[in-house]
């Protein structure tokens, strides 16, 4: 794994992995290093949590990304933060947001809350709809 | 009556309930009974967390969910009760909750379960809940999403279900 902050992403399906690669292809594959896919399939939240747990602390990771605010992935991810000084969730995560942070040489709270900022600023209504019409 | 899905899902609220379920069904509370999460706030917080505004979700133990039920299923809205194990939905149906249907929507792999559905494992003791849940003239089906296939427990015991 290369230098640098690490972090899970957590998703439903194949989503985490997907992601991963796509941060690979546009990156490279140190950048992707950094980020470490879960999928939640076929796992309770029990389950869930605990593989999630393992993951960050076999990875040392300061931070889980995750996909859906009231998903199984995000609740477990809190369920690690209250037992993981510094652990910092972030969800709704998107490929801005984890190209942003993969390509980082460091990161601070700060500098996270930039990146969820500008991943939020990278989603746009383009065309007719823009107009609400 | 006003809750129209009972399920048994040991991710408790999750995407497939809040999403999948809620939206669809236009669904405007939901009901976790859990003594666990009942009796901390924590708990409530984390699942509450994600939830739309507009969703009321009201905490309860068994004891207190066999008192309220009927309140419950005198409310105009559509609404889902949920259980994170088999266990909670037997204790309710034995011990008197109105309870037509029982939906099984998501018990995990864990060690000592055998795969039933894609979406279903379980222990012997599982399912001899859902049997005696069965027994007491409850439907018992799984379905992990509206529009999947509905499984007969028959179907879903004999690992034929898919």
């Amino acid at each position: 794994m290369s230098d640098g902050p690490r972090a899970i992403v957590a998703a439903h399906g194949n989503l985490a992995a997907g992601l991963v690669s796509a941060v690979a292809c546009i990156a490279g594959d140190a950048a992707a290093a950094r980020l470490l896919p879960l999928s939640n399939a076929t796992l309770g939240g029990a389950e869930l949590a605990e593989a999630l747990r393992q993951a960050v602390l076999s990875a040392g990771a300061q931070v889980v990304f995750t996909d859906l605010p009231a998903g199984s992935c995000t609740i477990a991810a809190r369920r690690v933060a209250r037992d993981v000084p510094g652990l910092a969730v972030v969800c709704g995560a998107n490929l801005p947001l984890l190209l942003s942070f993969a390509v980082a040489s460091h990161k601070s709270a700060a500098t996270l809350s930039e990146a969820v900022d500008k991943a939020r600023a990278a989603m746009l209504v383009a065309g007719e709809a823009a107009n609400g019409d | 009556m006003a809750i129209e899905v009972f399920r048994i899902d040991d991710r408790l609220i999750h995407g497939q309930v809040v999403v999948g379920w809620a939206q669809p069904m236009e669904l405007e509370f939901i009901v976790l009974v859990d003594d666990e999460v009942a009796a901390s706030a924590w708990e409530q917080d984390l699942y509450r967390m994600g939830v739309p505004c507009e969703m009321r979700v009201f905490f309860e133990s068994v004891e207190s969910a066999l008192t309220r039920l009927p309140e419950y299923q005198q409310m105009t809205q559509p609404g889902l009760l949920l259980t994170g194990d088999t266990v909670t939905m037997r204790q309710l149906v034995e011990r008197g909750a109105e309870i037509p249907r029982v939906n099984i929507g998501g018990v995990h792999h864990r060690a000592e379960r055998v795969p039933r559905l894609r979406y279903v494992f379980l222990t012997p003791e599982e399912e001899a809940d859902l049997l005696a849940i069965s027994a007491r003239g409850v439907e018992v089906t799984a379905q992990d999403l509206p529009a999947a296939t509905l499984v007969p427990l028959a179907d879903v015991l004999s690992g034929h279900g898919e």
